[in-house]
């Protein structure tokens, strides 16, 4: 189950500065991953906690599912949101299946649905129950420590998840590395997810959408793609840096634009799932303007300047 | 009279005082626990509060533990109970200092997980807050009964017993043998006591660190 988180008009002005996030509306569909996206101090972090009402917003409100959160009781409105902060936040005194029963305890859950959900999540992280539920966070590699802390955030199947700056803490091999089983993890459970990072890159590879943030305002808010082909203005194209188009032909994969016409004989076979960043490399790499899809179809380096401009 | 043959004819007394003065030392410390945590956990919650109690136990700890026991004899007069209560005052501060002291330092980015997972006050105090101050607390314990042991040596002079009654005894009669049975028999527990709580202490950080306990 998912639900939709909406903000209509949101704004959080702390005393003495200027708003921190301004007039915000946007909406995330139940079951995508909207990326917020921007420098320091732009007020992703504190949009984002005014979904769990960890900040209550000075004027207007977030609307999860058909109901105002206002009108929730606090409590019962964080149980049903999972959340996730950079650093991970496990409870250095909690085993990990301790820490992963923390809100179905709350929700008052019997010992055996709990123990068989918390194997069920281990497994689902790709942990293994048997030597990982028992364990203390600290005997644990940072890639493990962060499938814990999505676990535990997952315990009690909730409908949201906020994500706070996730694998800021891990080295670049392990943070693409759980990106991408985040995404294989949400491919399965369908969740309504808001997570926020400073790192572009993160934000086009895990975001359905990405909402671009400055000094409190929405600046933009539409699929990676669109982002890359079109950066609202020289911010944006700041923020995702020099090799945009780069970035957006390995976002799209060789499906995506390819024609049906049989190419020549001899040009070298892509596979259709590959990206068009490797299809453009291996153009460059064996001299050929065409290269033959596998299991049929053709790309052409034409495709992929339709594709850059879209 | 050598000092063997003293401890021959006397050790059932010395083992006996000894028991007495240990019985009196935990029994304020654990007054002194059942009173400080509470005062210090209120001290974490309410600025006011933290105020209040922090300045006034640490002002009780700077009068002189000698003093102290004076003080009880027009209050309470002489015996056990002004012994214990004296006992207890000083003893707040170590319990009370640590048991604020753990909690405030605890990371504020688990507070916060704890909060926004929507744990209620109470639940967060006694789930999340009070297991991470434990060895701070811990180490505030071992730091009082230390204190309290020696402490109630001191005791003696208002007529409550214990080891200092050996001590004083041996002192204005200039008894050696009588001294050593007052003090060593001190020492031994306050090391006792600190190397026990000690090992204790660790052995509670250890746990969180490595694989299932």
């Amino acid at each position: 189950m998912a639900l939709q988180v909406e903000f209509r008009d949101v704004t959080k002005a702390f005393p003495g500065t200027p708003p921190a996030v301004d007039r915000l509306s946007l909406t995330v569909e139940a079951g995508t991953i909207l990326a917020l996206v921007g420098p320091s101090g732009c007020g992703k972090t504190t949009t984002m906690k005014m979904v769990n009402r960890l900040i209550e917003p000075t004027s207007g409100d977030i609307v999860l599912g058909d109901t105002p959160i206002s009108q929730m009781p606090v409590k019962e409105l964080r149980r049903m949101i999972g959340y996730v902060i950079q650093y991970v936040g496990l409870f250095p005194h909690m085993s990990v299946a301790e820490n992963i029963a923390i809100v179905p305890r709350l929700l008052g859950w019997g010992k055996a649905r709990i123990d068989a959900r918390v194997d069920e999540l281990l497994t689902l992280v790709g942990l293994v129950p048997e030597t990982h539920r028992a364990r203390y966070p600290r005997s644990l590699s940072g890639g493990q420590q962060q499938r814990v802390g999505v676990a535990r955030a997952l315990a009690a199947d909730p409908p949201v998840l906020l994500m706070d700056e996730p694998f800021g803490a891990l080295d670049p091999i392990t943070r693409v590395r759980v990106q991408d089983e985040l995404l294989a993890i949400q491919r399965k459970v369908r969740k309504t997810i808001i997570i926020v990072t400073h790192d572009m890159d993160e934000a086009i590879r895990l975001g359905d959408k990405v909402a671009v943030l400055r000094a409190g305002r929405l600046v933009q808010h539409q699929p990676p793609v669109d982002i890359l082909r079109h950066p609202k203005d020289d911010f944006v194209a700041e923020l995702i840096g020099h090799d945009r188009l780069v970035k957006l032909l390995s976002t799209l994969s060789v499906a995506s634009v390819m024609g049906d016409a049989a190419a020549p004989a001899a040009a070298p076979a892509i596979d259709r799932t590959a990206t068009l960043e490797a299809a453009f490399l291996q153009m460059l790499d064996t001299g050929r303007d065409e290269l033959a899809v596998e299991g049929g179809g053709s790309l052409h380096i034409r495709d992929l300047l339709r594709a850059s401009t879209g | 009279m050598s000092l063997a043959d003293f401890l021959a004819s006397r050790w059932e007394d010395i083992l006996a005082v000894s028991w007495w003065h240990l019985r009196l030392s935990l029994m304020a410390v654990g007054l002194a626990l059942a009173i400080g945590l509470p005062l210090g956990i209120a001290s974490h919650m309410n600025r006011f509060a933290a105020a209040v109690v922090l300045n006034t136990v640490s002002v009780i700890y700077t009068v002189p533990t000698l003093a102290l026991f004076g003080l009880m004899i027009p209050l309470l007069g002489i015996g056990v109970i002004p012994a214990i209560v004296a006992v207890v005052l000083y003893s707040l501060l170590p319990v009370v200092q640590n048991t604020y002291t753990g909690l405030a330092n605890i990371d504020p980015n688990l507070r916060e997980v704890a909060v926004g997972m929507g744990m209620g006050r109470f639940t967060r105090l006694f789930r999340v807050e009070l297991p991470l101050a434990l060895p701070v607390i811990f180490a505030g314990l071992r730091v009082a009964v230390v204190n309290a042991i020696g402490m109630v040596t001191l005791a003696s002079l208002i007529a409550a017993g214990g080891l200092g009654d050996f001590i004083f005894r041996g002192i204005s009669i200039m008894s050696w043998n009588l001294v050593l049975a007052g003090s060593v028999p001190v020492l031994a527990m306050a090391l006792g006591a600190d190397y026990v709580l000690k090992r204790t202490e660790q052995r509670l950080s250890r746990s969180r660190e490595g694989a299932a306990p």
